[in-house]
């Protein structure tokens, strides 16, 4: 759009539209800012956006680290070869890999390459413009000539109009000049510098945040301390010494879930009913919570990330004596909720292993064996395989409580149970006693010191944007000839109202117009 | 009204409506075919769209508000495929809001349901640009993809109407989701014209790109409401997207986890972005930025279709 009127902004011309420099001389200074002037260039920044979104899709195809480590494992267990190729492009953790920051930190230094010019010229235009008008007036696409006697007089008269109108009103000598819309280019810059300023909070977020993972059994609690989580990861500059000191009992986790034929046993409602204590010796507070209602402390919040069974079994040896009791988390493998779990005694001689299948509502398919069919405890089974032998505990390396090694193990038993059952194990090994069962929830606390600064720059990149691409840049002129005086406007951007701008200033002066109407009257992008 | 009865009178009356929306769709391919003839003067303005040396609204008065020279007949069947598609719409808005009373929420909160809502939002924009546009050329594109949706929808998605699960139960569903719907039917309007555009601009004398290309606007207008339309969506998607963050916050615990729903739905931005900022770039504007129009809608359907079937993320309510 090179033509005529756009010369009229070419003052305040787009510095992302360069073209790159002509080729340069030798030397390193010469090629350093050519380079620069190639990465800052319009067309870098837009093939660099773009690679970003392609760069963004492997991480959708590849299970993520971050997201779903246990796809991540199982990935490695089934293709080496293949995980390792991962592995190495860094494929695993795309977002966090060299080659995606690379992506977007150039871009976003094609950016700032871009930004900072473009605002300080932006900036010295505010003060300058509007400018005078330009040679011939009349070869604008909306002039209009007013005969009048007293040129000097309209003139005044039309800076006062355009004042009241609300243009920006600079003049010259024999002539008015009004804009408007210049939150054009303002809202341009807000918009992306505030984007900046997101990845600057994303930034503040993951190195001053903290978050922890724990699961909490009915009627048990944590408090907030490192140790006291299942996994803990923090942010650099994280202050993980002083964590609030808040603790966390819960009393009541209901789940009700869908009975009816449409999406039978999906979750329906989540009630996570739980005792807090901001700090110790303080009294505790109820609370109710569940998924899209955390639990919002002063400096974390706790959300409600899963939840499960956990039978409780209690494990007597030979005498009677109780070795074990406890309710043991299982994790549940499906929607049905069947849940599997080991149980470790290393108090009893020989030491005790049992793995688990909970199902709460147990049945027994031909083919399948032991199958849940509804998540919820309708009819609850517990399904054990007794082992006897070493659990290799002493061998001081830490184990997996989810998962029971067998190897110097030996399997004595088997048995399906429902609650109130007691089994008496072979070779006077002892007896298990499956009493019942309660819930248990995970629960993720986390503290983001970005996110609130990320909510703030993205409403003020959102306002910019809107700003940049609805408002239009446009400037009229009156300029005093010898018995007339001639109105003038010139739009940039793909639609105005600048034709009844136009009408508008001129109404409101008096004199003649020459000729039959200039101004286009119709058909104006109505 | 009884459940039941709900739930029959709203699937008859999207079935009703996709039946109306097939004749639609042959009255709008009918209006394409027939015979036409030009006035020779006319022919030079539509096949060489001069580019008006202005800016701002002057140009907009170069065009005509009408199509030059249609057939009368033509023309006739064009407007009774503009009448079909009203009836078709008013069917589906009843299709919809009887699917919501019977569920007793938004009609959005499945795969099913969420189709019909953005059929009839694609839908709602064509009709609704109608209004002041003159668009019954863009007819012959639109319909066919709202019937595909519809197809769609009853065939492979079908589900009856239940209640939600707890990650949905939350009021960032009626905004989150419905912007993401309007921006659907936005998208999906904007890539048909600029589909168009690519057909028209440089058509050549004959050949079947020439014959539709008689029958379009002319080129530089086709990129242009392309424009305006992406330009108007746009920071409404970087809010729906936002929303859903902050949603993600409250429901997941965290605003941004790059779950496959999440990767899309920024890839889609970034599309976007890319296009606005070709439509300003030496070398990028016309063509190039026209097929990154259509490629920003491919990615928001393929995020939708793709994204929910193929992939397994914690956006899995496609209800299928």
């Amino acid at each position: 759009m090179a033509t005529e009127p756009e010369l009229m902004f070419s003052t305040h011309a787009d510095p992302m539209d360069r073209q790159a420099a002509p080729p340069p001389g030798i030397g390193w200074r010469s090629w350093s800012r050519w380079l620069w002037s190639r990465l800052t260039s319009m067309r870098t920044a837009l093939i660099l956006l773009l690679l970003l979104g392609i760069a963004a899709i492997p991480g959708s195809l590849v299970p993520q680290r971050t997201s779903d480590p246990f796809a991540v494992n199982t990935l490695v267990q089934d293709n080496p070869t293949l995980a390792e190729w991962y592995e190495r492009l860094g494929l695993f953790d795309v977002y966090g890999s060299i080659w995606f920051s690379a992506i977007y930190l150039l871009l976003f230094l094609s950016l700032l390459g871009c930004l900072i010019p473009r605002a300080r010229q932006h900036f010295r235009m505010w003060r300058r413009s509007p400018g005078p008008p330009p040679a011939n007036l009349d070869r604008l696409p909306n002039t209009a000539h007013l005969i009048c006697d007293d040129p000097d007089g309209q003139l005044q008269h039309a800076e006062e109009v355009m004042r009241k109108q609300r243009w920006r009103v600079r003049t010259g000598d024999g002539w008015v000049a009004g804009e408007k819309g210049f939150w054009r280019e303002n809202g341009n810059q807000i918009f992306h510098f505030s984007l900046l300023g997101v990845l600057a909070a994303v930034g503040i977020g993951a190195l001053g945040g903290w978050q922890g993972n724990v699961v909490l059994v009915e009627e048990r609690g944590f408090s907030n301390t490192i140790t006291q989580y299942d996994t803990f990861t923090a942010g650099r500059f994280a202050n993980t010494d002083d964590l609030p000191p808040f603790s966390i009992q819960l009393q009541d986790f209901e789940v009700d879930f869908e009975r009816g034929q449409a999406q039978r046993g999906a979750p329906r409602d989540f009630r996570a009913q739980v005792a807090i204590t901001p700090e110790p010796g303080q009294p505790s507070e109820q609370q109710v919570f569940g998924v899209n209602d955390p639990i919002v402390l002063d400096d974390a919040k706790v959300f409600l990330i899963g939840h499960g069974y956990a039978p409780q079994i209690i494990v007597r040896d030979t005498d009677g004596e109780v070795v074990f009791d406890d309710s043991v988390v299982f994790l549940p493998q499906d929607g049905n909720f069947t849940s599997v779990g080991v149980v470790k005694v290393p108090d009893n001689d020989p030491q005790l292993g049992f793995r688990g299948l909970f199902l709460p509502t147990a049945a027994l398919d031909q083919e399948a064996g032991p199958i849940s069919l509804f998540p919820a405890p309708d009819s609850p089974g517990l399904f054990m395989s007794a082992f006897t032998g070493d659990l290799g505990l002493d061998s001081g390396e830490p184990q997996n409580v989810y998962q029971l090694d067998d190897s110097d193990m030996e399997q004595i038993a088997l048995r399906g149970l429902i609650p109130g059952d007691t089994w008496e194990l072979p070779e006077g090994a002892g007896s298990v006693e499956f009493v019942g069962f309660n819930r248990w929830i995970s629960v993720k606390v986390a503290r983001d010191p970005g996110g609130v600064w990320a909510l703030a720059f993205v409403g003020t990149a959102i306002l910019g944007l809107s700003m940049s691409l609805f408002i239009r840049r446009r400037r009229v002129w009156v300029l005093r000839g010898a018995g007339d005086v001639t109105v003038g406007g010139v739009a940039r951007g793909e639609r105005t109202d600048l034709d009844d701008e136009l009408d508008d200033i001129v109404a409101e002066l008096d004199g003649q117009l020459a000729g039959e109407d200039p101004l286009p009257q119709e058909g104006v992008s109505r | 009204m009884e459940s039941e009865a709900l739930a029959q009178l709203s699937n008859a009356l999207v079935y009703s409506s996709m039946f109306v929306l097939a004749l639609a769709m042959l009255a709008f391919a009918a209006s394409f075919a027939g015979r036409r003839t030009k006035a020779p003067a006319e022919v030079e303005a539509n096949v060489a769209q001069p580019v008006p040396a202005t800016v701002g609204a002057a140009p907009e008065s170069v065009q005509p508000e009408t199509l030059p020279a249609e057939d009368p007949a033509g023309r006739r069947i064009g407007n009774i495929g503009m009448a079909l598609s009203w009836l078709a719409w008013f069917l589906l808005l009843g299709g919809v809001i009887a699917r919501g009373l019977w569920a007793e929420r938004v009609p959005w909160g499945n795969m099913y349901e969420f189709s019909l809502t953005s059929a009839l939002a694609v839908l709602g924009v064509f009709l609704g640009v109608s209004v002041w546009r003159d668009v019954r050329w863009l007819g012959v594109i639109i319909i066919p993809l709202v019937l595909l949706t519809l197809g769609l929808a009853v065939t492979v998605l079908y589900t009856e109407a239940s209640q939600l699960v707890p990650a949905l139960q939350s009021y960032w569903l009626i905004i989150h989701v419905s912007t993401a719907i309007v921006c659907g039917g936005a998208f999906t309007f904007a890539a048909s014209v600029a589909g168009l555009y690519l057909i028209a601009d440089g058509a050549g004398e004959s050949g079947w790109r020439a014959r539709w290309a008689q029958r379009l606007p002319a080129a530089q207008r086709l990129d242009r409401m392309a424009y305006r339309t992406i330009a108007f969506t746009f920071p409404l998607w970087t809010f729906a997207v936002v929303s859903g963050a902050i949603w993600a916050e409250s429901a997941w615990g965290r605003y941004w986890g790059w779950d496959p729903k999440e990767t899309w739905a920024f890839i889609t931005w970034v599309a976007y972005a890319a296009y606005l900022h070709a439509r300003s770039t030496a070398g990028w504007r016309g063509r190039r930025a026209a097929w990154l129009a259509i490629a920003g809608a491919g990615i928001f359907w393929f995020n939708y279709f793709g994204v929910n079937l193929l992939f397994s993320g914690l956006h899995s309510y496609s209800g299928v």
